[in-house]
């Protein structure tokens, strides 16, 4: 199915057992779905847990002297003001403001954070902060683990009984429960959920004993992407690119409001001007009419047939029951509820303009 | 009697009286995974060989379904808009996609007979 230059997980062996279908995703050859199907996997994740591969994501712990001066360099963020074991979303941002890529920095200790980058940018984040570092007394490590996720309602139980206790954990806080291991409480699917690294002999055993309990089912890419459509999650490199900028994005509420106003961060004076402008476009979700998905790429339209933005995630939401889309539309037409179109080969679909996220998050956040 | 074929696209056709029913085979169903919509043709439509006659969608993504002969539409299988999973479920009996009488039937000695896509598949 994949190209032989495509990287492989190191639990492969388990997937394949496991009967998944493999596609290409970000240079990875990636299970997409097992024999459960994309419908029932994501089902299944929203009602009970679903046990995720995400080893193509990059750890990279960030550490020493220089640690906060250089996330507040490469980030929107006040690393600084993060309580040990709080994590954040954040991004890197080039001098245009536009966003390179979105990441999840937890603070580990004084001087000590681990950063999540998403697959298809890992080589060149680590560049890019390698490159930063050098004005800095930091060291830069990424990290050789699995990576997996466990989502959905059920997840702290199933953990419980694998013999991780997750108790105090919040959402959006991580901790190092074992050598080696980072598990923090987030994930990708708007469920409550955890998120764990860790050595591959020890994440060998770790899926031995969570899939002896009938409560866990691996979930491929494909549900993965419907669960965070649906919960109105942005996938870099379709919903927000270095085009983009988080004030056209919608996701300024990731960035602190001094940090906004005050921050050393690269890109800072673009984004400040960005938001003085005003966007001309924005991220929304779409609500197709009916019962065609529409996809990304597909062009939107409004009602005096002005073109009037695009589609850059569409699909169908299992859980939602109807087609689910984001997409960035003209500003003035950003408001929930306005009625556009979009073009589906020849054929204009009517389309609301909806709240995100589709489905409610789920989050334990105390 | 009947007469079924297969196309290298992974498409059946059931001929008889010189109209094909054409659907997707389980093997095609199987790699698109669950369909959620079927874009079906309006009956009358002249399609030739290779154009597209149905697009189904899965959560995933959009595939187009080909024309495999030349012909022209005379019926769509309209419980798939309520239901078209029974693609998934039944992709060579009730998940047949439309009909179509055939412009010319010297065009079915192209194709395959199941013994030869059972091969094609491997």
């Amino acid at each position: 199915m994949t190209g032989d230059d495509s990287r492989h997980l190191p639990l492969e062996d388990i997937h394949v057992a496991a009967g998944a279908r493999f596609g290409a995703f970000a240079g990875w050859s990636m299970p997409l779905t097992y024999p459960a199907g994309v419908m029932k996997e994501h089902l299944h994740t929203r009602e009970h847990a679903g046990l995720f591969d995400i080893s193509h994501m990059k750890l990279f712990e960030v550490s020493g002297p220089g640690a906060i001066a250089l996330l507040d360099r490469a980030c929107p963020m006040d690393a600084g003001a993060l309580d040990i074991s709080q994590s954040k979303l954040t991004f890197f941002l080039n001098e245009a403001g536009g966003i390179l890529d979105d990441l999840i920095v937890t603070r580990l200790g004084g001087e000590r954070f681990m950063v999540v980058a998403n697959a298809g940018n890992a080589i060149a984040d680590e560049k890019h902060l390698r490159a930063l570092a050098a004005d800095f007394d930091v060291k830069v490590e990424p990290l050789d683990r699995v990576f997996l996720a466990i989502q959905g309602p059920e997840a702290w139980a199933v953990l419980s009984r694998a013999g991780i206790e997750t108790g105090s954990l919040l959402f959006m806080h991580g901790t190092e429960p074992r050598e080696n291991w980072f598990m923090s409480r987030s994930g990708y699917t708007g469920e409550d959920g955890f998120e764990i690294g860790l050595p591959d002999t020890d994440a060998r055993e770790l899926v031995t004993r969570l899939l002896e309990d009938e409560r866990v089912l691996w979930i491929g890419l494909a549900a993965r992407d419907s669960l965070r459509l649906e919960a109105g999650l942005c996938l870099h490199g379709q919903d927000i690119t270095p085009e983009t900028d988080p004030a056209s994005a919608a996701l300024m509420w990731a960035i602190p409001k001094d940090i906004r106003a005050a921050g050393t961060f690269i890109g800072a004076d673009a984004l400040r001007a960005a938001v003085e402008r005003g966007p001309a476009q924005k991220r929304v979700g779409l609500k197709p009419e009916g019962r065609q998905p529409v996809r990304g790429g597909a062009a939107l339209f409004d009602a005096d047939d002005n073109p009037a933005g695009h589609v850059t995630s569409g699909g169908f939401g299992p859980s939602a029951g109807h087609p689910v889309a984001m997409g960035y539309v003209t500003t003035a037409l950003a408001k929930p509820g306005t009625r556009i179109f979009a073009d589906v080969r020849g054929t204009k679909i009517s389309i609301d303009i909806n709240p995100l996220p589709f489905t409610p998050h789920r989050y334990r956040k105390g | 009697m009947a007469k079924t074929y297969f196309t290298q696209d992974h498409e059946w056709l059931r001929v008889e009286g010189g109209i094909a029913t054409v659907g997707i085979t389980d093997y095609a169903q199987e790699q698109l995974g669950d369909l959620v919509f079927v874009e079906l043709p309006e009956t009358g439509r002249k399609l030739s060989k290779g154009d597209t006659a149905v697009v189904v969608e899965s959560v995933k993504a959009a595939s187009d379904v080909y024309a495999p002969v030349d012909g022209e539409i005379t019926d769509a299988n309209a419980s798939l808009s309520s239901d078209p999973s029974l693609v998934n479920s039944a992709a060579t009996g009730d998940g047949w996609l439309w009909k179509m009488k055939l412009a010319d039937e010297g065009q079915l000695a192209g194709l395959m007979d199941e013994a030869a896509y059972k091969a094609h598949i491997g």
